[in-house]
């Protein structure tokens, strides 16, 4: 087999800039890498390095650092992810301050950072401070008043607009591939897909970039999914460096499953979760090696977040809560119910997303995205500035819903009646009837919880990058808060009943809504992604507590039951299934009967299978045979009449060598017999000088017989990860399978469109 | 132009990198740093807030909430419902993130200001009518890269560094194009 390893890199800045030969080895963008071929050229790699190791110290240095280089490339990993990460944040913080108002003293604070060092905080207007003005007092010098609320919400909008603006712009301009969450792609890269560019330098910096711009203008969206695609795109940046992972597309994959668990440990502030999450969600392969590569990335990534400490207090997210209050038994039933309303959510959600995804990609809507970008953030501001629960960013949302009502709170959510006699301490306050404040905020929430389940729908997937963990987490948290300021207020005003007699006595603290909004963005993020282990771990690393394993896991498993009764695909899946990749999904269960010969090609009728034979082809037979076809390889048999098997030869492979051949090797003309065999045939004399090319030749092509049954062969494309199965019977070959004819099959069998995929 | 770009965007990560983590390293500011008490109304005391620069030790109602606006038996009532919380930030990480970030925004809108408006203007009026006969796949694309293909075919003859680098540029320009093809155009990947 051939060792691409060999080409060393010139050392010259120039050749930097040149155009990187594509040498034998390299695949071509959306195609499929060879799983098998790239663990071989590792393993070659390796035992070469050891072997040499044993010559002398500098080699035995050499060999230590390549073995060092795994845990490098992961440290510099979490590194940039953690510093990208707080730089985000801290950008998002100011920028999203910056539709609202300005701070005098130093435009680069934030509402809550310029008003940090004053005194005139008062306990009633806790935001208000001289320094930080809003855009109406800076421009009339009026701040009560009608044409102070007509000029702030219309610089509201057009903060908004031009944010927005800009980063469709850049999108288009300089890297088209930052829009979107990232994951299904991210999803179909790590099963051995090739996407040129989709890791890139400049994605990564434009995805950066604008990410800060979209989420401070107040889109529907968030930046969950988008920071895992930056994460990656920092692994491959970092991989490239290397030449373990940079000539081997196999070990590259490695790296990006740890560089997506550290994107979901800084976004979240869970190490743990994002480890997870990178197992269930996005890996396709993932060796325990990488498991624990991937903890060390995570935990890098979020220390580095943790020093730059974007939110001024130690804490990574913005909506960590610590509270511990208990919760009850007879509480498992509106978690459930609320289990139940994030199953129906996601469903909703996933259809009617998918279905106005697929209108954009056919209709003439997608001939707009930039028309459709303003066009909906411009109904996202305006309908959004009245409520001011949709005023403000979705993750302040979150958090003010999550937390508990203390004292201390003086938000309308927190207005119930107090006792004037009370003498408690402040974390015991014990149940008390809804002030006039709830009863406006829940209606309010109301609202806003309707526009947001709808505005959500047509924003993800639009040619910015979105992504949709906050904004189901807000719609969870806000049904969820509903529901127990419900329960709550059903416990104080008939606690004599007989499910709230046994705990709930009068004057105890016995619900707590903000749980009840954690358990309902749980719910509903489970729904959508369907995710099982990873949220809980994730939810509860959010929260600091591990009392609240139980009701999280009723809701996320209530939630998954509900959701697959109606449709087995998570929201990334059906991306993928939109976009018709070649992805072979490991959860998919097939339960067919059929056999290898009903699926292979050529089927009855076609034409015959195009195969090369072992010596009796020309180069120009070769060559037409390429010409003519669009195969991705093709089989070398002894003959045309004895069609037994002897390899498989890739296109890519053959036109490369017979380009070298016929520049460099004297004597290869058109005539010349192409041979596959360790020695040339038996020719005539003056015949031409023959073409060997055993080189490029597979000897183990994978088969199976035509009586294999497709379970078996489905079984065997997903765990060596193959591109294509020959079928033979007695030793005589009949046909082949790809991975493109088995995704059909699957598709087929479901009753989906089997001309859907579209990709090799 | 890949290149370079990527090396510009690796400069100012490390940039931001360096003077994060060696500001974080400061003696801190000794505005950044404080106390943060909240009382709530108490008898016929309003609500306060008191702000104070201490240690994190030293962060309690008896330390923070001077003067004390209740008398002496009632001070214990009073601080049992105060609540305190030290808080630190960085001033000086917040100032440096926030002017990045802005001075790469601005860049990158000058750029593409560059790219899609100026250059056109600077081609056509450098090289004439000769430019306007365009090949049948340019004809209606409006797109920013559309001399590429022309600039890259003249421009592999010569070798020094500036054409070097120009040529750099147009294979990226390319590669954008195709990138933008797949994507807005024909909706191939990313629906």
């Amino acid at each position: 087999m051939i060792n691409a390893g060999d080409m060393n890199g010139s050392g010259n800045l120039m050749d930097f800039l040149d155009e990187p030969f594509p040498d034998v080895g390299t695949y071509e963008d959306f195609h499929t890498i060879d799983w098998l071929r790239e663990k071989s050229r590792d393993t070659d790699r390796h035992r070469k390095i050891t072997s040499k190791s044993k010559e002398s110290i500098w080699e035995f240095i050499k060999s230590l650092l390549d073995a060092w280089s795994g845990w490098v490339v992961m440290l510099l990993i979490g590194l940039l992810a953690g510093t990208l990460a707080g730089v985000i944040d801290l950008a998002v913080d100011w920028m999203t301050d910056l539709k609202e108002g300005v701070c005098l003293s130093a435009f680069w604070y934030s509402h809550e950072q310029c008003c940090w060092t004053s005194n005139e905080t008062t306990f009633d207007d806790r935001d208000k401070c001289p320094q930080w003005q809003k855009w109406s007092e800076l421009l009339v010098s009026q701040s009560e008043g009608a044409s102070a609320y007509i000029l702030n919400y219309f610089l509201y909008i057009m903060w908004a607009l031009c944010f927005a603006f800009l980063a469709v712009s850049l999108v288009r301009v300089f890297a088209p591939y930052a829009c979107g969450s990232g994951i299904p792609e991210i999803k179909t890269i790590l099963s051995g897909f090739i996407i040129r560019g989709y890791l890139g330098k400049w994605t990564l910096l434009i995805k950066t970039v604008t990410l800060v711009l979209v989420v401070s203008s107040g889109l529907s969206l968030g930046k969950e999914g988008p920071l895992v695609h930056v994460a990656c795109c920092c692994g491959n940046f970092f991989s490239s460096l290397f030449s373990k992972y940079s000539k081997n597309e196999g070990k590259r994959r490695e790296v990006l499953s740890a560089a997506a668990a550290a994107g979901v440990s800084v976004a979240f502030g869970a190490p743990i979760g994002g480890v997870l999450f990178s197992l269930e969600e996005v890996s396709y392969y993932f060796p325990l090696k990488t498991l624990w590569r991937s903890f060390f990335a995570a935990l890098v990534a979020a220390f580095t977040l943790r020093s730059i400490n974007p939110f001024g207090n130690s804490r990574l997210v913005l909506f960590y809560v610590e509270y511990h209050t208990p919760w009850y038994m007879a509480e498992l039933f509106p978690f459930i119910l609320l289990g139940v309303f994030g199953g129906l959510w996601g469903t909703l959600f996933i259809r009617c997303n998918i279905a106005w995804c697929r209108r954009r990609k056919t209709t003439r809507l997608g001939k707009y995205p930039v028309l459709e970008v303003i066009v909906i953030t411009a109904i996202t501001a305006i309908i959004a500035y009245p409520n001011p629960y949709t005023r403000r960013s979705t993750s302040e949302l979150i958090s003010e819903l999550f937390n508990d009502c203390g004292a201390l709170e003086s938000s309308q959510l927190c207005d119930y009646i107090n006792d004037p006699n009370m003498t408690r301490p402040v974390d015991d306050i014990p149940d008390r009837p809804a002030g006039p404040g709830v009863y406006t905020a829940m209606w309010q929430l109301a609202l806003a919880l309707v526009f947001k389940i709808v505005i959500t729908i047509f924003t993800f997937g639009m040619k910015i990058p979105s992504g949709l963990f906050i904004p189901s987490m807000a719609v969870g948290a806000m049904a969820g808060r509903m529901v127990g300021i419900g329960v709550e207020q059903l416990a104080y005003h008939h606690h004599d009943w007989i499910i709230f007699r046994n705990w709930c006595r009068p004057g105890a603290d016995c619900v707590t809504p903000g749980l009840y909004a954690m358990v309902g963005a749980a719910a509903c993020l489970g729904g959508v992604t369907r995710m099982t282990v990873s949220l809980v771990v994730i939810m509860f690393e959010l929260t600091g507590g591990l009392e609240y394993i139980v009701p999280l896991m009723a809701a996320a498993v209530t939630s998954k039951w509900v959701a697959d009764a109606f449709g087995k695909e998570g929201i990334y899946e059906a991306h993928i299934h939109l976009n018709g990749y070649p992805f072979l999904d490991v959860k998919d269960e097939f339960t067919h009967r059929t056999l290898a010969t009903d699926v292979m090609r050529p089927r009855r009728g076609e034409a015959p299978l195009s195969v090369l034979t072992q010596d009796s082809m020309t180069v120009e037979d070769v060559e037409t045979l390429i010409k003519e076809t669009d195969y991705n390889g093709f089989p070398v048999v002894v003959s045309k009449d004895s069609e037994r098997l002897i390899g498989f030869a890739q296109r890519r492979e053959l036109i490369l060598a017979i380009k070298n051949a016929r520049q460099r090797q004297d004597g290869v003309v058109s005539n010349s017999i192409v041979y596959f065999t360790e020695e040339p045939p038996e020719l005539p004399p003056n015949s031409p000088h023959p073409l060997k090319l055993r080189r490029i030749l597979n000897l183990s092509p994978f088969t199976v017989t035509d009586h294999t049954p497709m379970e078996t062969v489905v079984d065997i494309f997903r765990k060596l990860g193959l591109r294509q199965c020959l079928v033979t019977r007695s030793g005589r070959l009949l046909g082949i399978i790809t991975k493109k004819d088995v995704l059909r099959h699957m598709a087929q069998m479901a009753n989906q469109d089997p001309e859907s995929i579209m990709f090799n | 132009m890949a290149a370079r770009g990527g090396a510009w965007a690796g400069l100012c990560s490390l940039l931001a990198l360096a003077a994060l983590a060696g500001l974080g390293a400061e003696a801190k500011n000794s505005e950044d740093v404080r106390c943060k008490c909240i009382c709530p109304p108490y008898k016929d005391h309003s609500g306060h807030i008191y702000n104070k620069n201490v240690s994190q030790k030293d962060c309690d109602c008896l330390h923070v909430v001077e003067p004390m606006p209740v008398p002496g038996p009632d001070v214990e009532a009073y601080c049992l419902r105060c609540e305190c919380k030290y808080e630190e930030r960085s001033s000086v990480t917040i100032k440096v993130t926030i002017i990045i970030y802005l001075s790469i925004l601005g860049l990158l809108l000058l750029y593409m200001v560059y790219l899609t408006l100026v250059e056109p203007i600077l081609k056509r009026r450098l090289f004439g009518h000769s430019q306007l006969i365009q090949s049948d796949e340019d004809i209606g694309d409006h797109q920013p890269f559309a001399n590429a293909h022309d600039v890259l075919a003249r421009s592999r003859s010569r070798a020094n560094v500036l054409n070097k680098v120009e040529y750099a540029q147009q294979r990226w320009k390319l590669q954008v194009q195709e990138q933008r093809k797949s994507v807005f155009d024909r909706h191939v990947v990313l629906s």
